[in-house]
């Protein structure tokens, strides 16, 4: 889906994906009983609370417990339910690692976890910076991986995930995420969306940094550099069509995220390339492989590289 | 026991620090709720109870402290500054900034902080640590932890506290700030802690249950530790409010994490140099 992007910087619209979650999450609760929430200590940060007004019974917060809720959402799962589990990107990965893995994607089990402040969103330091979640949910067989690349696809995501089958990690961001689709389109998981088109370079970014991605091409495209934008919201399985086919018509590829530069987007895009034998110009962008310092997220963004100047200026250097 | 006027001086500094987290609360948000209810128990950790020299941080005879609930990274930053590790001033013009040591939950970048924390559940494993090493190396200091309610219903504060017993750890110190709020609500709604007492006495632990604002009690208890080379480590649940001194925060988790604006922070100021003053008899 084409996207007219001139107008970003006019109007930009910030929506918190929290709220879209949550809304979503009580919504489809009614219609699907099979659904369960559990939260840990966080239903008011992740509004889960939304879905504990509407459906109490089936709803679970384990107080501040993140390996016991895994594992009860494993037990859930195997009943039949479909749990979603919700805390933050950093909790859910790593407190609950193992729980995630050998509980939940061994026995391939229907749970959602739904992450969010994933990467340096909250500002608040590496013990609540989700900056490696991305690589470890990755490297579990089973599991896909989902970052949405707008606050309101979070819903098309949740949507999905009901015929999904296995387990799915979904991480989304602290709130106030600017809105990249103006208008409604098709959602699939594991289909990238080409935002925009452009044969000089390819931007591939995922969660927040798709935005990031549309205003560096924009950007691009005053000094001529026509940019194809994708918004690769499924690392994992990665759309791997989508990234030769870049590769070979634009034969530049730019990669962005909000996350470790190890084994997260980049990474991704990275192998695909190289076991294609496709030779292209080619650079990862996210944090550079150290703690994120604090800060507000934009502020690091800028920092690190990875928002739009960032984009932009790895992207001329590419080219020049 | 500690005299009338050492008592007094506490107080007084109690509140000087209260007003200093709500400063701080104004430059940026902080986790003021949590940071205000263990305002007591810090201002006697470091102004009566623990040894340490602010201008030699890493000074090996130090009592340790660590805050397992990192989240009140307030509360220990303006504990540090009244210590004397580094100025006021110096924190407030860099709360929250880039690059900044001071960020919403301390890093070792800042003097006198241990280790970073900030993910709940890890503290007291982490002093149980400490406290060893300092049995291996024959000191004498003591580790102080302190560990939110809400925070002990992660499992791994239960497995430190089987290890700390079984280690005969009676250089180990832990506070339990019982607020009875977490971030969503009432921790015995949420997931019931009680018999708080009895879980920790189950696990061998010297248990002391005193109310966390009261700076006599705090002092008392401090006073009242069983020899650092016992055998058995001590859990003080210290019965606290969410909030305490501002009326409009007290026992309301929508102050869980905020900031303030100038007109509120002058106005918590007021109402808690007013409670001061009223209890000085002025
Ligand atoms: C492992 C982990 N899970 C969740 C959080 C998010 N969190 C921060 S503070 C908090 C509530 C803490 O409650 P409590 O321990 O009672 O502290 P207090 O009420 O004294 O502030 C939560 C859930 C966290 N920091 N770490």
């Amino acid at each position: 889906m084409a996207q007219e992007t001139f107008q970003l910087f006019k109007l930009i619209e910030k929506i918190s994906a929290r709220e879209v979650y949550g809304k979503k999450l009580a919504e489809i609760g009614s219609v699907d009983d099979r659904i369960v929430v559990l939260t840990a200590d966080l239903m008011r940060s992740n509004k889960t609370i939304d879905f504990m007004k509407a459906h109490p019974e089936r709803f679970f917060n384990t107080g501040i417990a993140e390996q016991n809720m895994m594992g009860i959402a494993a037990g859930l799962a195997l009943e039949g339910k479909i749990p979603f589990v919700s805390t933050m990107a950093t909790f859910a990965t790593m407190r609950a690692c193992e729980q995630v893995r050998t509980d939940i994607c061994y026995p391939k089990l229907k749970v959602r976890i739904v992450a969010t402040h994933g990467g340096l969103t909250t500002g608040a330091g590496p013990t609540h910076y989700g900056q490696e979640d991305m690589a470890i949910m990755r490297s579990l067989p089973n599991m896909t991986v989902i970052a949405p690349g707008d606050p309101n696809q979070i819903g098309k995501v949740i949507e999905a995930s009901i015929n999904w089958e296995g387990p799915m990690y979904i991480r989304i961001g602290r709130g106030g995420e600017p809105v990249v689709y103006k208008e409604d389109y098709a959602y699939q998981i594991g289909k990238s969306i080409t935002v925009k088109e452009g044969k000089d370079i390819t931007l591939i970014a995922t969660g927040a940094i798709v935005f990031h991605a549309l205003a560096a091409a924009e950007k691009l495209a005053k000094d001529g550099i026509q940019a194809r934008v994708i918004d690769m919201h499924t690392i994992k399985p990665i759309d791997r069509e989508a990234i030769i086919k870049a590769a070979k018509e634009t034969g530049a590829i730019v990669t962005g995220e909000d996350h470790n530069i190890i084994g997260g987007l980049g990474t991704a895009v990275a192998e695909v390339l190289a076991e294609e034998r496709i030779s292209c110009k080619f650079k990862r962008l996210g944090i550079p492989d150290v703690f994120g310092v604090y800060g507000e997220p934009d502020d690091l963004y800028h920092k690190y590289g990875y928002d739009s100047e960032g984009i932009y200026s790895s992207a001329k250097s590419l080219l020049s | 026991m500690a005299d009338k006027s050492t008592i007094e001086r506490l107080k007084d500094q109690a509140c000087e620090m209260r007003k200093n987290m709500l400063k701080l609360c104004h430059v940026g948000a902080t986790h003021i709720g949590g940071d205000l209810s263990a305002a007591d128990i810090l201002t006697v950790l470091f102004h009566y109870a623990m040894k340490y020299d602010p201008k030699n941080p890493k000074w090996e005879g130090r009592d340790r402290f660590i805050l397992s609930k990192g989240h009140a990274a307030g509360a220990l930053y303006t504990s540090l500054a009244m210590a004397g590790y580094f100025e006021l001033d110096y924190l407030f013009n860099n709360y929250r900034k880039l690059d900044s040591p001071f960020g919403e939950h301390p890093s070792d970048k800042v003097p006198g902080v241990e280790i970073p924390t900030g993910s709940l559940g890890h503290g007291l494993s982490i002093s149980t640590g400490i406290a060893l090493a300092a049995r291996l190396n024959k000191k004498n200091h003591r580790v102080f932890a302190l560990l939110g309610d809400g925070e002990s219903q992660e499992g791994m504060v239960w497995e430190a506290a089987m290890a700390a017993r079984h280690y005969k750890l009676g250089n180990l110190v832990a506070f339990i700030d019982r607020n009875g709020l977490s971030l969503d609500g009432e921790t015995e709604k949420l997931m019931r802690l009680e018999p708080l007492a009895d879980k920790w006495k189950a696990f061998g632990w010297n248990v002391m249950v005193i109310d966390g604002h009261s700076i006599e009690q705090i002092v008392n208890a401090i006073d009242n530790l069983p020899p650092v080379d016992s055998d058995t480590p001590t859990v003080i649940i210290a019965k606290t409010v969410k909030g305490k001194g501002v009326s409009c925060m007290e026992n309301d988790v929508n102050w869980h994490a905020g900031s303030i604006d100038a007109a509120l922070l002058e106005k918590c100021c007021a109402e808690l140099d007013e409670a001061r003053k009223r209890e000085r008899g002025e």
